[in-house]
């Protein structure tokens, strides 16, 4: 027997399904009658999203002053919590852009679904730098457009970097989303029976019918906005860790900021599509297109940056101690043995240690465990962005002047408000429009490549040629 | 409906996987025909080659607009902070070029990205909701499964009954007139 194995690529769309079976399967979620399960969730979602519109109004209304923010604290929950839901949002673009430009053609799968969550994930992002700025009605002053005062906005602040990555990145997803959308929204057009629908997806899909001639600019556009959403994706969070890296705040003026930042965000993203991808592949019954290799390919991913994460608090540790700067070492032991040191080792619970499970491959193959990791995960980065916000603010240079944080009620209430947003959105999403890249998934079906067809027009599946002295593997979930 | 009173588009003939697709489009370019298009649910690898189709405009596009949004990013920036209204922020220069990277950055990829996508669909003639093809039921499924050749009446070389003849012995699976 050979030291090496031969490893077959497990097959990309599992069962027996043809380019129409593919088309079926998925649009039928959009073309059937809504199910009553849908109004069953849809209904906690609303009761969230409004609220969420109540904590927002009662905000505007008293101020600031209804959260926990005291003196030194001065950013808490919203910070927190735009943090964290932009970085969630990372994942989709990851999927789309990254693993496009890597040909990793299990994205199709997932890509659709996963720039859902990012746009979702970013609009409740955004909702926080928006309201927490206090005096709302003034809001516009974040953008160069002129006011009363005949000044301009201050570029050497990354706060003002901040608007315009934010901004720029919710921009390209939603486009690169869209443009994704167009020929499956003229399959939706083309299946459907009512005039409504037809009407509805004919003006959405803008005319498409599949022409190759469109198809070929269609797909260097693709690539063109894959190659820009990658610096795009890196670059967004990157300036999200400048909000604290930029200022001289002991635990944050550091340069490991921006890829451990970015890491976190992939970390969270993934585990985030993981949560809506089990629940709504056995909701939909679309285990044949999002199968359990896809599961095990993102779950390698959250245990890879889940590992780069935990070797980042290491190296922030020993960094501070390698400076020599007595306030960037007593922050650090504060943070695990302080006030705070319950978050701090619920994040190293959640971060450090429970990817690493995913070494396993019975465990990282198995639904249930997935999907609890995957949550779990999300606790952890959650707990991160508190560690990271709180405990430098809360215990800075002055012994005399640190307190203690705690959040109040309508923090609590505008952080749940947003996942009726998010919920909302989502089930939106799954009603109307296809959650599975209908074209993407046909193009990677072996009956997609002309190859694979004798010159009769009859097609063979394609045999995978095994060299001589190899042994086989044997098949991921034969 | 007769031929004679509606204009006729051009000739729709129906295939049934991209390898037939694939063959009667390098047929079709070897006749000579230069107004035709072929049509189907997915992006066919090899397409390109076999319908001889010219590199995509569409990097310029991106290019000018790319360069466009740096342009404006840096020009905006020098104008509010240098020229319009200065002002010491711990002493800091005016023209702060290592601070500007950020939105100089953004604003350049959110134009490339315009036009990248607006481009796209400049470039395709879209958004067009009134095709001739739309008016043919089978076309259709040119958005499900089906593979699809149309060499439009425009063509110099078109001959309804040639291209009729040809697009039987291509082995289509159905053929059919198209009016606008």
């Amino acid at each position: 027997m050979s030291k090496y194995q031969y490893v077959p690529e497990p097959a990309l769309v599992k069962g027996d399904h043809d380019f129409a079976s593919i088309t079926h399967l998925v649009t039928d979620v959009n073309l059937r009658p809504t199910p009553k399960t849908w109004y069953l969730l849809m209904l906690p979602a609303n009761a969230l999203l409004g609220l969420l519109l109540v904590s927002i109004g009662y905000l505007f209304w008293e101020g600031t002053g209804i959260w926990g923010l005291t003196n030194p604290i001065g950013w808490g929950w919203a910070i927190i919590n735009f943090v964290w839901w932009v970085g969630i949002g990372h994942a989709g673009t990851l999927i789309s852009a990254i693993l496009f430009l890597f040909r990793q053609d299990w994205r199709t799968a997932i890509n659709r679904f996963a720039e859902a969550m990012t746009i979702f994930a970013v609009m409740c992002a955004l909702i926080f730098p928006a309201i927490h700025v206090g005096r709302i009605w003034v809001i516009y002053w974040v953008f160069p457009i002129p006011n009363q005062m005949a000044m301009w906005p201050n570029f050497n602040s990354p706060l003002l970097w901040d608007v315009f990555a934010v901004s720029t990145y919710f921009t390209v997803s939603l486009l690169f989303w869209y443009v994704g959308l167009v020929p499956d929204l003229a399959t939706l057009r083309d299946k459907a029976s009512d005039k409504i629908r037809q009407i509805g997806y004919g003006l959405f899909s803008l005319g498409w019918n599949g022409s190759n001639r469109h198809w070929w600019n269609y797909e260097k556009a693709y690539m063109i906005l894959a190659g820009l959403a990658t610096p795009l994706v890196l670059s967004v969070h990157t300036i999200v860790s400048f909000d604290f890296a930029v200022s001289v705040i002991p635990g944050w003026h550091t340069t490991i900021f921006p890829p451990y930042f970015v890491a976190g965000a992939i970390f969270s993203g993934f585990a985030m599509v993981l949560t809506l991808m089990i629940i709504t592949r056995k909701v939909y019954g679309m285990e044949d297109i999002m199968t359990n290799d896809h599961m095990e390919k993102m779950n390698i991913i959250i245990m890879v940056t889940g590992s780069m994460v935990g070797f980042a608090y290491m190296m922030e540790f020993f960094i501070a101690w390698y400076s020599g700067v007595e306030y960037e070492k007593a922050i650090f032991i504060l943070r695990a043995t302080g006030p705070y040191a319950w978050a701090y080792w619920i994040m190293m619970a959640c971060n450090v240690i429970s990817p690493q499970f995913f070494w396993s491959k019975k465990l990282r193959t198995n639904v249930t465990f997935t999907f609890i990791i995957s949550i779990v995960v999300n606790i952890g980065m959650w707990f991160e962005r508190f560690v990271i916000t709180v405990t430098s603010l809360a215990n800075d240079y002055l012994p005399s002047s640190w307190d203690y944080y705690s959040p109040t009620i309508w923090d609590a209430l505008t952080y749940i408000g947003t996942f009726g947003l998010f919920g909302t959105m989502f089930l939106l999403f799954l009603r109307f429009l296809p959650m599975i890249a209908i074209a993407e998934v046909k193009a990677v079906l072996p009956q997609a490549d002309p190859h694979n067809y004798d010159e009769n027009g009859t097609y063979h599946a394609p045999v995978e040629e095994i060299p001589e002295h190899v042994t086989v593997a044997k098949p991921k979930n034969a | 409906m007769s031929a004679e009173t509606k204009k006729m588009y051009g000739i729709l003939a129906e295939f049934n996987n991209p390898r037939e697709l694939i063959d009667v489009s390098k047929k079709v370019v070897e006749l000579g025909y230069d107004k035709f298009d072929t049509y189907s649910p997915f992006p066919i690898h090899g397409i390109d080659k076999a319908m001889k189709l010219e590199k995509s405009k569409l990097g310029w596009i991106v290019l000018a607009h790319g360069l466009l949004g740096f342009t404006a990013a840096v020009s905006m920036m020098y104008f509010m902070s240098v020229i319009d209204y200065p002002i010491n922020i711990s002493g800091k220069p005016f023209f702060n070029a290592p601070a500007w990277v950020p939105v100089t950055f953004e604003l350049t990829i959110l134009l490339s990205a315009f036009g990248a996508v607006f481009g796209m669909f400049f470039l395709n003639g879209l958004p067009r909701f009134n095709h001739p093809l739309f008016t043919i039921e089978r076309f259709k499924r040119s958005t499900d499964d089906k593979f699809f050749v149309c060499i439009e009446a425009a063509d110099s070389k078109f001959h309804a009954d040639q291209v009729h003849e040809f697009f039987k012995d291509a082995g289509a699976a159905h053929i059919e007139e198209v009016y606008e």
